[in-house]
């Protein structure tokens, strides 16, 4: 039970998330993808541009899936959270402070994921705008960090490392350049 | 109509009970992804700042998993689609992606996982996450692919 709520080590994690990808291909030759789903609720939602106008419902499967994620996301989190502080490097934690986050050993910082952070309308904000070009960017990219930095990796398809390329260059421009620059100004 | 990967047509009649499979495999994703700290804003950030070997541990040894997983399978006839033909999409959608996910330190999988651990925070990315795939949608002829 110890292991079962302590964090997990990337040696165990890793090869888990991988046995995603021949778990799903066997359940139904499905392809391990998850920001497909956004897609498949713009359409389920009655959105009229030809790009929803298809049989959401043959894609039920990734709903149901990522309903899953939720339900687990819930059992991990609040059900039988995990039992140790997250442990953080103390230069990672030097150069947060300096942002004005201040690392409690919970998963997500409060100053910005918190309910009472959302009532600055900054803060909203910036959760909004991270969300849409986490959105838009997965659809025209065709997938995100399952389909392609897992899945399309797995199978050696080139245009998932490029995307893969393009996921970590953006991530680090906007971790180095965007994020301090949003952060100063929510103080 | 759509250049994304085709979807796929089920030829078995889809019916409920054809969907708990998926659902007792997401529930498995969520656990392990809220364990392995990997829905953790500060592992991304940790990642960006080249300051931990976790999330660089969890993917590759994801990807060493998958790539081993479909060469033994292979043998029994399941394989991958080939992807859509294209540069611009998967290197200009793929930084757009990036960028998001360098601020909001999730990408799709654990916003879900976090949304069902009541981080209200996560929410406000789903909706944001939604609103920018229906601005794809409505975009889409414009950009290139």
């Amino acid at each position: 039970m110890d292991g079962l709520s302590q964090p997990w080590p990337w040696y165990v994690a890793g090869p888990l998330i991988g046995l995603f990808v021949p778990l799903l291909l066997i359940l139904g030759r499905r392809r391990f993808g998850i920001s497909s789903s956004l897609r498949h609720l713009c359409a389920a939602l009655g959105s009229r541009a030809p790009f929803f106008r298809y049989d959401w419902r043959a894609e039920r499967w990734n709903l149901a899936f990522v309903l899953g994620i939720f339900l687990g996301g819930f059992g991990a989190g609040v059900l039988l959270p995990n039992s140790a502080p997250l442990e953080l490097n103390p230069s990672v934690v030097a150069s947060l402070q300096r942002l004005g986050l201040f690392p409690d050993g919970g998963l997500w910082p409060r100053e910005l994921f918190a309910l009472e952070a959302l009532k600055n309308p900054k803060v909203f904000l910036f959760l909004l705008l991270g969300g849409m070009l986490i959105g838009f960017g997965a659809r025209w990219a065709a997938g995100c960090t399952s389909g392609h930095s897992i899945t399309g990796l797995s199978a050696l398809q080139w245009p998932s490392l490029l995307a893969t390329l393009g996921f970590f260059g953006g991530g680090l421009l906007s971790a180095h350049l965007l994020l301090p620059w949003f952060l100063s100004g929510l103080r | 109509m759509s250049d994304e990967f085709p979807l796929q047509q089920n030829p078995v009649e889809q019916n409920r009970a054809a969907l708990w499979p998926y659902l007792l495999a997401g529930v498995a994703f969520g656990f392990v992804a809220v364990r392995s700290e990997i829905v953790s804003w500060y592992r991304i950030y940790e990642m960006f700042h080249f300051a931990s070997f976790h999330m660089y541990g969890v993917i590759g040894s994801a990807v060493l998993t998958g790539a081993l997983s479909l060469w033994v399978l292979r043998r029994w006839g399941y394989s991958l689609r080939p992807p859509e033909p294209g540069r611009y999409r998967y290197a200009l959608g793929g930084l757009a992606f990036g960028l998001g996910w360098g601020l909001v330190g999730a990408c799709p999988g654990p916003i879900y996982a976090l949304l069902g651990s009541g981080v209200a925070g996560a929410l406000v990315v789903f909706l944001g996450a939604l609103l920018g795939t229906y601005l794809y949608g409505l975009l889409q002829r414009w950009l290139p692919h």
